[in-house]
């Protein structure tokens, strides 16, 4: 685009496309496009593995079978957050929220709602049903204390179309930023605003751009880190999905401050939907002059390209994922000097996460201290959490800096299923830690975490209840570490697995408390030595696990037990003589022939035969198998 | 010993997309990881031959070739089989004698574990637990589990796939 009058102008001619659907902010108006139904059906990678492709098929084939097709237009769109509920699929101007839905679903709800404005009530989210009708998903437990910055398009959009971006304001701020700021007052802005990095080590944005900025150089280099590598965790994923302009956007912001012409995005190759969108994005604000040369007029030039992840943790880290990009092996390398004075080909890079990049924009439009209002004193603005685990509202969230863990469990979360108590939650990943129930009213924040032994991370957050053991846990970690690590440095190469020997050793009941000692001497010596942060926490989950639940460690070295029941080895099968009525099911089934007895009498369990794999439990009906 | 895969049968047509391919990239900073990346969508995996191309097309030396292909996870040297089997050697399979229905699978396959048979049919690997212990020793044929297994089933289920 030559002006930013362009974009004004674009900007009013596409309003209306998405007005039918603001009515959470109180906007909601006709539609342009003369539709009276728009139906947001949700596209994500969690819905579309649940079918959401086949029911935006089926809705349109109904439309035209209903005559209706001038009337309703139908968007697919990124993440809605409930994927635990998917495939959801939200009537506006209603805001009618249906979930769950199946392809058999579509016909009454196109002939029945869409066609004569009777809602299809046995397919609406049932948290939305009132005594006197709907509420307004936002009134929900699961969306009520969120507040959406970094995920405010998500699910409201078409994230293949660049107009319904622009709709929602943009591209303005670049417009702003080109046209009335320095880099300087754009640096400025973010101190104020206080955005620290989403990506997990919540170093100050603005501080990071301000270093690269100062450091002169014919050519620098603006990237954004989307290799996502940490299991259970999907937040950049649903952002790219979801609304991959507001990324190419603030990088572009980036370029101008810190005077670069040239942006890479690094996504995971195992994400081929964000993929896709994200290639369609950029040719899009190609064509439309908001990516390539003079953007809005102003001689500034700035463009993207898409470097592909190839299935390597360690490429997170920011020094491997430049060594990546560079296309040689992805092995990090060490700090100083850092990226911002010889980054990628050896030139002053920036490097954020994309977290990071979807809150600037609105920073930059409704300004620094709208942002800082929001969170605690140190960590502001909101954090977008993949919620997992054994929590019955599996999935993405986004709230206030400072809120507590029992409110995203408890009343986001809808609590943990079964009736099951809480016992821990696992943040920051392979890097992070479990924090306790003690902990479950601290104010989640960057500091707070990392004084009970965590850390913020990406944001995957992995509830557990009582049935998960702690050592397992730690072990499940350990064992993606060891698989990751890139072997460029001993203490990391030979540390984690060493480490992970002598956690299967408690897990084996073969341990001492001397080998306690022993983990903590080496995870420090990790700590210190290790190349990149995937070595220097690699110790972390052991560390935080062995701090809040020692107990259980104590339980397994010396009284060689299991409590929660899972670590195979301490587990001993036996059969209750009251319960067992000699059915022999459990004896037929054993895989060790370890269950002898008569028919008709109480069964008995050879525990030298037994291999403790659990069949005989599952096959009994009178319960009588006992498991120690 | 090199491992027992199916020799390298590209076609022409492949060889000119890749060499077409490389091209589009001439010139391009850092473009080594994209060229590997749409190679083996071309070939399937990365054959040595293939990675040979590379190099001579874009003058990046061998070794360096070998060790960007080695370190990612996704890049594949080794082509996987039509029907690829897996074996549990999970411990209940394992005391069920699966360590046999392993080894029998290498004779019958004349493979070795983590190789492919020479005419693309056959993929042989050990997994994890498959978590159907109650029918152990465990072996899976794509997605198809078979269980309650002794070394003698192996030839029949084997010629199955190969009728």
């Amino acid at each position: 685009m030559k002006s930013l009058e362009e974009l004004n102008a674009v900007q009013d001619k596409v309003k209306g496309l998405i007005s039918l659907r603001l009515e959470d902010e109180g906007q909601a108006n006709a539609a342009t496009d003369g539709c009276r139904y728009h139906v947001l059906v949700c596209g994500g990678t969690g819905c579309t593995s649940s079918g959401s492709k086949q029911i935006i098929a089926k809705l349109n084939e109904e439309i035209e079978k209903n005559n209706i097709v001038k009337d309703v237009k139908v968007v697919q769109t990124g993440c809605h957050g409930l994927c635990a509920l998917g495939p959801i699929m939200i009537v506006y101007p209603e805001g009618t929220f249906y979930s769950m839905i199946s392809v058999d679903d579509v016909p009454e709800i196109v002939s029945e709602h869409l066609a004569n404005g009777r809602v299809v009530t046995r397919c609406v989210y049932d948290e939305t049903i009132t005594e006197d009708g709907f509420q307004s998903m936002h009134e929900t437990a699961f969306y009520k204390k969120q507040n959406r910055v970094a995920l405010r398009n998500c699910g409201l959009i078409d994230p293949e179309d660049i107009n319904e971006y622009i709709a929602r304001d943009g591209y303005q701020a670049l417009g702003k930023v080109l046209k009335e700021m320095t880099p300087d007052d754009v640096i400025k802005c973010l101190l104020d605003s206080g955005l620290r990095g989403r990506g997990g080590g919540g170093f100050p944005t603005g501080r990071k751009w301000q270093l690269a900025m100062g450091n002169d150089a014919d050519q620098k280099y603006v990237c954004c880190n989307a290799d996502e590598g940490d299991p259970g965790a999907f937040m950049d994923r649903s952002v790219l999905e979801g609304d991959p302009h507001v990324v190419l956007e603030a990088m572009a912001i980036a370029g101008y401050v810190i005077g670069a012409n040239q942006g890479y995005i690094y996504v995971r190759a195992e994400y081929p939907i964000a993929v896709d969108r994200l290639k369609i994005a950029i040719a899009q604000a190609r064509e439309q002059g908001l990516l390539g040369k003079d953007i809005f007029g102003t001689g500034f030039d700035f463009d993207v390209d898409l470097r592909l992840g190839a299935g390597a943790f360690v490429c997170g880290e920011e020094t491997a994922l430049l060594t990546s990009i560079e296309g040689q092996r992805g092995e990090p390398h060490p700090r100083p000097p850092f990226p911002a004075v010889k980054g990628l080909w050896e030139k002053p890079t920036i490097l954020n996460n994309v977290e990071t990049y979807a809150n600037i924009p609105q920073i930059i439009l409704k300004g620094a201290d709208w942002f800082a209002s929001m969170g605690t004193e140190k960590s502001k603005g909101t954090k977008v959490f993949a919620l997992g685990g054994k929590v019955n509202n599996v999935g993405l969230v986004e709230i206030p800096m400072g809120t507590t863990l029992r409110e995203i469990v408890e009343e986001i979360g809808g609590g943990i299923p079964n009736g099951k108590k809480f016992k821990a939650a696992q943040t920051g990943g392979p890097s992070g830690g479990c924090i306790s129930a003690d902990n479950y009213d601290i104010p989640i924040d960057y500091d707070n975490l990392i004084a009970i032994g965590s850390m913020m991370g990406s944001g995957g957050l992995i509830v557990m209840d009582e049935d998960s053991c702690m050592v397992d846990i730690a072990k499940f970690f350990l064992e993606f570490t060891v698989d990751e690590s890139c072997g460029k440095c001993t203490p990391c190469r030979i540390g984690t697995t060493r480490l992970l020997e002598l956690l299967n050793k408690i897990s084996d009941g073969k341990a001492t408390m001397e080998d306690l000692d022993k983990i903590e001497e080496l995870a420090a010596y990790m700590k210190q030595n290790a190349l990149c942060a995937l070595g220097q926490t690699a110790a972390n989950p052991v560390l935080s696990t062995i701090k809040n639940f020692r107990d259980e460690y104590v339980a397994h070295i010396v009284d060689k037990k299991c409590p929660a029941g899972v670590c195979k080895n301490l587990l001993t099968y036996s059969i209750d003589p009251e319960k067992c009525k000699g059915c022999t099911m459990c004896a037929k089934n054993c895989p060790a022939e370890a269950i002898t007895g008569e028919k008709k009498k109480p069964h008995e369990i050879d525990p030298d035969k037994c291999l403790k794999c659990g069949v005989c439990m599952s096959k009994c009906k009178f319960d009588a198998i006992v498991r120690k | 010993m090199a491992k027992k895969t199916v020799p390298f049968q590209g076609t022409k047509e492949q060889e000119e997309k890749l060499l077409e391919m490389i091209k589009a990239h001439k010139g391009e900073k850092g473009a080594l990881m994209p060229i590997l990346q749409q190679a083996q969508d071309i070939y399937g995996y990365l054959p040595i031959e293939v990675q040979k191309i590379i190099s001579d097309e874009t003058g990046i030396p061998m070794e360096r070739i070998y060790g960007v292909a080695t370190f990612y996870a996704q890049f594949a040297l080794q082509p996987k089989g039509k029907y690829r089997i897996s074996v549990c050697l999970g411990t209940a399979c394992y005391v069920k004698g699966s360590g046999q229905i392993y080894e029998k699978l290498q004779e019958v396959l004349q493979i070795q574990g983590g190789e492919c048979t020479p005419d693309g049919k056959f993929s042989l690997e050990a997994c994890r637990c498959v978590g159907a212990c109650g029918l152990a020793p465990v072996m899976m044929v794509n997605d198809e589990v078979y269980g309650r297994l002794t070394p003698d089933d192996i030839q029949g289920i084997v010629d199955k796939y190969n009728a």
